[in-house]
């Protein structure tokens, strides 16, 4: 196995291990006539991959936008636990949350589909780079310095997932499951406080699954990150989680180590109930 | 670094980061470069006068495919633009004596300004509903210089004086060859400074816009910010094509700026290609080449065709609706990709792919 030393460090949490680094309190939102969440709360303590499960439609790609700002809540709170205390995210707009180091995969690929691979990536840099227009016009001293400082960083993710392949290829014309990859690419190269993976093994065989999961826990294990990874199949999670929170219509209906979940009645019947409908 | 048949290898970013990075594109660029500086030598002044025209319409075309190609954002309020730069410069010389340098550099800087102003409806708006809303804005800038006696005397009318640099007024005999100078070294630094543009960040965040602007707000762009950057951004290229026209042609009137104006510049960004600042300059030639080209053609076939020739506005308005549509059905991506690909096809041969 060829070990390699990392020059960066792609987690930017100072949060010690084991501790809440993000805390969802009581959050309640609704569309219309759905409440697509009902009083959800959960803990994500630094350097734990936390699993969010549930059937088709219980709420989980709601919760995770609603912690990126892409939704507002209406009830709740959700706390990012940093160095300098903690900030609530509720009512801050996207771009802000990214900045303080949420960073976030989409249930169908999100990617920049004119850019290539390469470039995608680089925009997981963006707020950490200037955007000063004069020397961006002139590629002079920063703009052009910038460019290749990032780039660094950026090979180590392609090197951490293995793109290095499909470096320079427009990400339009990617496979599924290396589209998938990139997306997670993009989101390490914020260098995040916690990673958000919505369904990132979706729509893949057993094998190719496998091998995302891998991906997973090296970016959790190697680079220390914390994880919400939302899931809609059970069995892959239960291997790779240290903690499982279930939703069903909206609600949670257990919270827990996996070995634990596994086994709760109200878990079993939301999963049983999904394979009679 | 080394270049095969197989491909081009960096040993650094930096190389990488080159934009030219083959003996071939090197070479390709002194053959323009060459070209440029022979230019007015080897054409007469009318077709030298031609050749300005492009200039400044690729300036302007620069700027626009700047906001429509690259970062997404539907626009027909290019004429109002181009006005405000043609208004401001003119004005700034004649009435408040200003030298032509300043006077330009002032316009880029106002049109920018307005550019930012009327992109404020892309803040909610996408797609068709914000091209509505630029021609809100076209016809607003115009109304404004029609109307407003301060501006104009009400007759959105301005006449400007010769050129005149450092004190130096440019004789009527050379003034076609000395334009050439001003308006092709003006055009080069549009088109560097807008490639550079889209190998940094700021230019990546606007394609990211483009593209997918959910993403784009998940990852920490600013889509305020972005979006009226890009306004002021491609405005402040318009400003300078249209300070460019009024010293050039020497009147400001509003009929120069007309919302045909918008259409025909939107259809110098999709015949060149859209997102490519090389198909700006392509697409602008081709444009404003056709009714010249279609004028000459017509006085060749005088006595074999003459409906070619007595009809000559309505066939060049036929020809400009046709092209746009042959190139919207068979390439939609512009002169550009024709071009890459017959620069592939020659650095592949003789294989197949
Ligand atoms: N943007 C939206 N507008 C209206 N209803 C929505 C929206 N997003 C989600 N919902 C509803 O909220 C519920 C939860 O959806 P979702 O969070 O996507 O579930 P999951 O990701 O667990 O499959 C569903 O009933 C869905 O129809
Ligand atoms: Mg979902």
């Amino acid at each position: 196995m060829i070990t390699r030393e990392y020059r960066f460090p792609l987690n930017s949490s100072t949060v010690p291990a084991g501790e809440p680094v993000l805390t969802v309190s009581d959050v309640g939102l609704r569309f219309g006539g759905v409440q697509a969440l009902d009083g959800v709360g959960l803990t994500v303590r630094q350097g734990q991959i936390h699993a969010v499960i549930g059937p088709n439609g219980a709420g989980k790609s709601s919760l995770l936008n609603c912690v990126s700002g892409l939704y507002r809540p209406q009830r709740g709170t959700i706390r990012l636990t940093r160095a300098d205390g903690a900030v609530d995210l509720v009512g801050r707009r996207p771009h802000q949350i990214a900045r303080l180091g949420l960073a976030r995969s989409f249930q169908n690929i999100e990617l920049f589909k004119h850019l290539t691979v390469l470039e995608n990536l680089m925009l997981g840099r963006h707020h950490r780079m200037s955007h000063a227009l004069l020397p961006a016009l002139a590629w002079f001293g920063p703009a052009r310095r910038q460019e290749i400082e990032h780039r660094a960083l950026v090979e180590e993710v392609i090197d951490l997932l293995e793109l290095q392949v499909v470096r320079h290829q427009p990400v339009g014309a990617l496979s599924y499951g290396y589209a998938k990859r990139v997306e997670l690419g993009r989101a390490l190269c914020m260098q995040p406080a916690v990673l958000l993976l919505d369904e990132p093994m979706a729509g893949m065989n057993a094998e190719e699954k496998e091998s995302l999961a891998r991906y997973v826990l090296d970016v959790n294990e190697l680079a220390g990150v914390s994880v919400v990874l939302i899931e809609h199949d059970m069995d892959v999670v239960m291997d790779i989680s240290h903690t499982v929170t279930v939703l069903d219509f909206g609600r949670l209906i257990a919270d827990g180590p996996p070995e634990q979940v596994r086994t709760d009645p109200a878990v079993i019947n939301a999963y049983l109930g999904e394979a009679a409908r | 670094m080394a270049a095969t048949a197989a491909g081009v290898f960096h040993t650094s970013y930096a190389s990488e980061l080159r934009l030219r990075h083959t003996s071939a594109e090197r070479l390709r660029l002194v053959l323009v470069v060459a070209g440029l500086l022979t230019l007015p030598w080897l054409v007469n002044p009318y077709w030298l006068g031609i050749v300005n025209t492009i200039g400044i319409a690729a300036i302007g075309a620069v700027g626009l495919n700047i906001l429509v190609g690259f970062t997404g954002q539907i626009s027909l309020g290019q004429g109002g633009f181009l006005a405000v730069g043609a208004f401001t410069s003119g004005l700034l010389v004649q009435r408040a004596g200003l030298p032509v340098p300043l006077a330009m550099a002032a316009a880029v800087l106002v049109t920018a300004a307005v550019g930012a102003f009327f992109g404020l409806p892309a803040l909610r708006l996408k797609g068709l509903y914000l091209a509505i809303a630029t021609i809100a804005s076209q016809e607003i800038i115009i109304f404004v210089v029609r109307r407003w006696g301060w501006l104009t005397g009400g007759q959105g009318f301005l006449d400007v004086d010769r050129l005149t640099l450092f004190g130096w007024r440019v004789p009527r005999t050379s003034f076609e060859f000395v334009w050439y100078w001003i308006i092709a070294g003006l055009a080069v630094l549009a088109v560097v400074t807008a490639r550079n543009l889209f190998r940094t960040a700021l230019g990546r965040s606007f394609m990211a816009v483009r593209d997918h602007d959910i993403a784009a707000s998940a990852i920490g762009v600013d889509l305020t910010r972005t979006k009226l950057m890009a306004f002021a951004v491609s405005s402040g290229y318009v400003g300078l094509a249209g300070a460019l026209t009024a010293h050039y042609t020497q009147t400001v009137t509003w009929e120069r700026f007309t919302i045909d104006v918008s259409i025909q510049y939107l259809a110098m960004i999709i015949v060149g290609g859209l997102g490519s600042v090389a198909g700006a300059v392509y697409g602008a030639a081709f444009i404003m080449l056709l009714p010249p080209l279609l004028a000459e053609l017509a006085d060749a076939l005088r006595t074999r065709v003459p409906l070619l020739a007595d009809q000559l506005p309505a066939v060049q308005a036929a020809a400009f609706g046709l092209v746009i549509v042959l190139f919207l059905l068979f390439e939609p991506r512009g002169l550009d990709r024709i071009w890459r690909r017959v620069k592939d096809y020659v650095r592949f041969w003789p294989f197949r792919y």
